[in-house]
């Protein structure tokens, strides 16, 4: 009995030690959104409010445990059932309790902060489009300075570290390559759609979480009132990759949006341009891809994880022919299967530019093992044309 | 099942089989009962181990003992066995072993009925984990990966896993719809003449209401997991929006039967929690007529509440609001029931043999899932706890400390009548703190690991949750060596140790107390008349 | 000992009572398919509109609202087609009946077939989106190569609750089971 007291006690030291960590917190995180913020404030009063009953009743508990006791002698009374007008009262007050905490001290503000999350009276300056897949985010601005931009955001944490085979940067787990971008202050009412199983978008700063089901759209929204890098993760189981498919917002000032709009849509239309490449250019290129977006799936080696995720090294599709005799690609030739997708396997097309998946195509065609012996090298412009 | 053939086989029970055609053939409440609690226990420690792995892998971020495909295996069937194999058949084992005894009858009413019921579960524990081994061989791709759940599209893209699972799922429903069917007869039926229904034992009360919503839930289950089936072999469209199906509706099933299967597991404990109180209080229960009241209510909410496991889904502004005060409505009788609880003990005359150790303990830490369970309820601040481990602490707060532990009194309370031999007081009382120590530190640090941010089901995670996992990782693999010890008692308790009177208890009260320790193989052959 | 004769035939009555409870859930898991889509038609519980044509007569005209329609449009994987609304987004009376175009095109080598999937957010207006002519309504089959202009005709009924300004229409376009 002694030890196991010294082993509590022990307990809660450690946990009093930790409490002079600084990069985690007892509560939710620094709220920087008014929903966040209405979220927080719902919670801690509700907290605050079950953590009364619990002690208070904890107390009497223990003040009858400590008294009311056989070894000490006492002499139980014999009360069944309430029966005076007392008891009853007394029966009475726990129900009236929380008849008053459910309905009016909780139960009122509970009815605001609903009504605040499903608000759909104001229009909203921004409107944004992010599909889930596995497992990663695809954003698209739909309106305002940043229309048609659209990007994918991959996990950047490096395989060594999730392997102990490298040290864990400071936001291992929680980095993407590319980052949603969004303007502080502005109402950006976000749309929420999945092109496989379900995902969950959630940053806990912004107190908005949605499902995001395929086939179906979903929206909630987002105010950013404070500039910063806000991190969250997809908290609906959707596979392997589910703990891999972290969310990375950058918010910036209006002014810094608009450049960054800018420069984005500069970078895209680039991309259209397609230009002749040689094939150890479009392997390089091709590598990066790779192992950015396909990688999770089908390894780094191409050996893939069957029967879910098929290898690469030695298959078909990725060695036999692209193209028919009319210049066209085949269906389910390697180029269809990268653009359109099939069951698990994602469509690119709406993600990757031309350049992309020509790279990534000629480099899963003559690395990975394979050496493929028609088509061994596809160019952008194929790709582009395949595309329309 | 012929009435013949009962009458028949109950006739030669004197010399009833012995060795393992025991075992297989019998139709005896208490054989049966055995049976139950022994798997119930083999299962909890099947079920435990698999969760001392994940929290092993969790024990620091990164990936050190397996791939994130086979952590989703384990997360998935270390749930469905702890809820259907382990806690389920812990409750209904007590029934079969108490319920002929506390209500005065000779057996369960149908129990050619009651053997079936017990051995398709041994069939169905063994394909929820056949996977596992086939895997090995190179057969499929393993367990059951989308977790308990069964969400879509996810389970319809799973392997072949999901197939055990849901054939697995059928079977242990098809079982515990027996046993209910079983328990709902013997109650109704072979009560001792003079003990009317509100004379009732509280556990007898506890069960009927489980066994009620067992026979009107578990088909919606079975019906959802059937559709799942035909959407992933048969090509129908249930939960595919490309034929006009909704994923989403699948959740609406699942969870029509899953809230209620959460006071599936509590009511029982709900139902001996009170007596195992009066035993060790000396002092009769208090309110019995408001508590049974509270059990029916509890009842009836449990099946108008479903949708609050899936705010986040999106549902229209009076849907939410709907299911968020519902929800909290659950809380106007558990707070009776909390009040008569307490107020049995109050004034009492109590001693803390380990039955009531267990039974304070249980009130304290069901209470913190109780609590808590009420915050969730909040559709605003539940977007920011749903599928954290915020959630996950909650709910072992409600099914491992509120059910598995008071399983636990239960055992300790009974286990002398069982055996007729007492089990070591010493060591009871050392496995209760090291379980109601090692269980807090476990879930403690969820509760806070879950409001800073950090998502359920996930296998690695970011580095500022590391310190939080490290404590809960440490706790949980104290809380189950723990149950080594409390498999030690147990088994020590049944080969041997000081003989048991009947009464066990100087304050037990109830029919069953009235028999020898432990019981003869026919109870009561003069049925007793209650007054 | 032996049960009374009378009490297992009144054991046995009992549990076939208790049977035909089973059953009744059985049956009422099967329904709640079909009454999960008429809720969802009612209360716009997942954001469903109408897949069979309603008519334009119905159509009252509010001239002094104004709501915005959005339009999104998502390509499931295995589909090989471009598809994108003509306009992303259009302002509407309530009850003015309007056209919008959508096109698809099929840039794979082969006849292929799909099927759009509508989905309105909020939920509370997707009652209220009433489609009188859509491609949704059919599958649509594309040779290879083909651009096919894919037609809307639709309008909000003027009873869209009062605090919804702007909607937005999503079609996924997924392959069509064969």
């Amino acid at each position: 009995m002694q030890g196991m007291k010294k082993l509590g006690v022990g307990a809660f030291a450690l946990f009093l030690s930790l409490s002079a960590r600084a990069d985690f917190t007892w509560n939710f995180p620094e709220p920087v959104t008014p929903m966040a913020l209405d979220t927080l404030h719902v919670h801690n009063k509700f907290m605050l409010i079950t953590a009364v009953i619990f002690v208070a009743v904890l107390a009497i508990m223990i003040y009858s445990i400590v008294t009311h006791r056989h070894s000490k002698g006492y002499k139980p009374v014999a009360d069944k059932a309430p029966s005076t007008a007392v008891e009853i009262f007394w029966t009475l007050i726990p129900f009236a309790i929380l008849l008053l905490i459910d309905f009016v001290i909780m139960g009122i503000p509970a009815y605001h902060s609903v009504v605040m999350m499903e608000d759909t009276r104001d229009q909203s300056t921004m409107v944004i489009k992010i599909t889930g897949s596995q497992w990663r985010w695809q954003y698209e601005y739909l309106d305002g300075d940043a229309k048609g931009i659209k990007f994918v955001s991959n996990l950047a944490t490096s395989n060594d570290q999730m392997h102990n085979e490298a040290d864990k940067g400071e936001h291992y787990l929680l980095e993407v390559d590319n980052p949603l971008v969004l303007p502080v202050g502005e109402k950006v009412r976000i749309l929420m759609t999945a092109s496989d199983v379900l995902h969950n978008w959630w940053v806990p700063q912004f107190g908005s979480s949605r499902v995001a089901v395929p086939g179906f759209i979903r929206e909630t929204w987002v105010q950013v009132e404070k500039a910063g890098v806000y991190r969250g993760q997809c908290k609906e189981l959707c596979g392997k990759g589910h703990g891999y498919m972290p969310v990375v917002v950058n918010a910036v000032s209006k002014e810094e949006f608009a450049q960054w709009a800018n420069k984005k849509q500069d970078e895209q239309k680039a991309a259209n341009d397609v230009k002749e490449m040689t094939k150890d250019e479009l392997v390089a290129q091709g590598k990066v891809v790779y192992e950015k977006n396909c990688a999770v799936c089908h390894q780094v080696t191409g050996a893939g994880l069957p029967p879910a995720f098929p290898a690469l090294t030695g298959s078909k599709i990725a060695t036999g022919p692209i193209f028919g005799a009319d210049g066209k690609y085949q269906k389910d030739s390697h180029l269809d299967r990268v653009l359109n997708g099939k069951g698990v396997m994602p469509a690119w097309k709406a993600t990757l530019n031309d350049t992309e998946i020509a790279a990534v195509i000629t480099y899963e065609r003559n690395a990975l093992g394979n050496t493929a012996a028609v088509d061994a090298l596809v160019q952008p412009a194929q790709v582009k044309a395949a595309r329309e | 099942m012929s009435t013949t053939t009962v009458a028949h086989h109950d006739e030669h029970h004197d010399d009833h089989p012995t060795g393992i055609m025991r075992w297989l053939t019998t139709t005896n409440h208490k054989d049966i009962g055995t049976m139950y609690l022994t798997f119930s226990l083999v299962m909890f420690l099947v079920g435990g181990s698999m969760i001392l792995g994940i929290r092993a892998e969790l024990f620091k971020p990164g990936l050190q003992l397996m791939n994130p495909e086979f952590f989703n295996q384990l997360i998935g069937v270390h749930a469905l066995i702890m809820i259907f194999a382990a806690l389920m058949p812990a409750a209904t084992g007590f029934a079969n072993w108490m319920l002929p005894l506390q209500i005065g009858a000779p057996d369960m009413a149908l129990p050619r009925l009651n053997n079936w019921g017990f051995w398709i579960l041994p069939p169905s524990a063994i394909l929820l984990t056949l996977p596992f081994t086939l895997a090995l061989f190179g057969v499929g791709d393993g367990a059951l990966a989308t977790g308990w759940t069964f969400y879509p599209p996810l389970s319809v893209q799973g392997g072949i896993g999901v197939d055990f699972a849901i054939f697995a799922v059928h079977l242990l429903g098809i079982s515990s719809v027996l046993g209910s069917i079983n328990i709902i007869v013997t109650i109704y039926n072979m009560r001792a003449p003079g003990m009317t229904l509100m004379k009732m034992p509280m556990f007898a009360w506890g069960w009927l209401i489980t066994a009620f919503l067992l026979i009107a839930t578990i088909p919606v289950l079975a019906g959802a997991v059937t559709m799942l089936l035909t959407d992933r072999h048969f090509g129908t469209h249930f939960f595919d929006a490309a034929g006009g199906g909704d994923p989403i509706m699948f959740q609406h099933l699942f969870w029509f039967f899953g809230h209620p299967e959460v006071y599936i597991l509590l009511l029982p404990v709900w139902g001996f929690i009170p007596q195992i109180l009066q035993t060790f209080s000396r002092k009769p229960m208090y309110g019995y007529k408001a508590q049974v009241y509270s059990l029916w209510s509890i009842g009836a909410l449990a099946v108008v509440v479903w949708a609050h496991h899936f705010f986040t889904a999106g549902m229209p502004v009076p849907a939410l609001l709907y299911f968020m005060y519902s929800t909290m409505a659950i809380s106007l009788p558990l707070a009776v029931l909390f009040y008569c609880w307490i107020r049995t003990m109050w004034k009492g005359s109590m001693s803390f043999e380990t039955p009531m150790l267990f039974t304070v303990g249980w009130i304290i830490l069901f209470g913190i899932g109780g609590l808590t369970g009420l915050v969730l309820a909040d559709v605003a601040a539940d977007a920011q706890y749903h599928n954290s481990y915020f959630v996950v602490a909650h709910f072992h707060y409600t099914l491992f400390a509120g059910g598995i532990m008071g399983i636990m009194a239960g055992v300790y309370y009974w286990l002398p009548k069982m055996t007729g031999h007492m089990y070591n007081e010493k060591l009871g009382k050392t496995h209760f703190w090291l379980t109601a120590i090692s269980f807090n530190v476990t879930f403690i640090p969820q509760f806070f690991v879950g409001l800073a941010g950090m998502p359920r089901r996930i296998p690695d995670y970011a580095l500022q949750f590391a310190e939080f996992n490290m404590i809960s990782t440490v706790g949980a693999f104290v809380l189950g060596l723990s149950q080594l010890l409390f498999v030690y008692i147990i088994l020590s308790c049944v080969k041997g140790g000081k003989k048991a009177t009947d009464n066990v208890w100087e304050g037990a009260q109830g029919l069953e107390w009235t028999l020898p320790s432990p019981p003869p193989y026919h109870s009561f052959t003069e049925q007793p008349v209650v007054k | 000992m032996a049960l009374e004769q009378a009490q297992v035939a009144a054991n046995k009555k009992l549990a076939l009572k208790l049977v035909w409870i089973i059953a009744g859930a059985l049956l009422f898991a099967f329904a709640l398919v079909p009454l999960y889509d008429v809720i969802c038609s009612v209360t716009g519980l997942n954001g469903k509109t109408n897949n069979t044509a309603e008519s334009a007569s119905k159509a009252v005209v509010d001239l002094k609202r104004e709501v915005t329609v959005q339009f999104v449009s998502s390509v499931m994987p295995g589909l090989g087609w471009n598809f994108y609304p003509k306009q992303s987004s259009v302002v509407v009376h309530p009850g003015q009946v309007t056209t919008v175009m959508f096109e698809a095109k099929n840039i794979t080598s082969e006849e292929v077939a799909g099927q759009a999937i509508p989905s309105v957010t909020p939920g509370k207006a997707s009652a209220h989106l009433k489609k009188i002519e859509c491609f949704c309504f059919v599958r649509q089959t594309l040779k290879p190569g083909e651009v096919k202009a894919l037609p809307l005709r639709f309008f909000v009924s003027a009873d869209l609750p009062k605090d919804v300004q702007e909607m937005t229409l999503s079609y996924s376009f997924f392959p069509a089971s064969q």
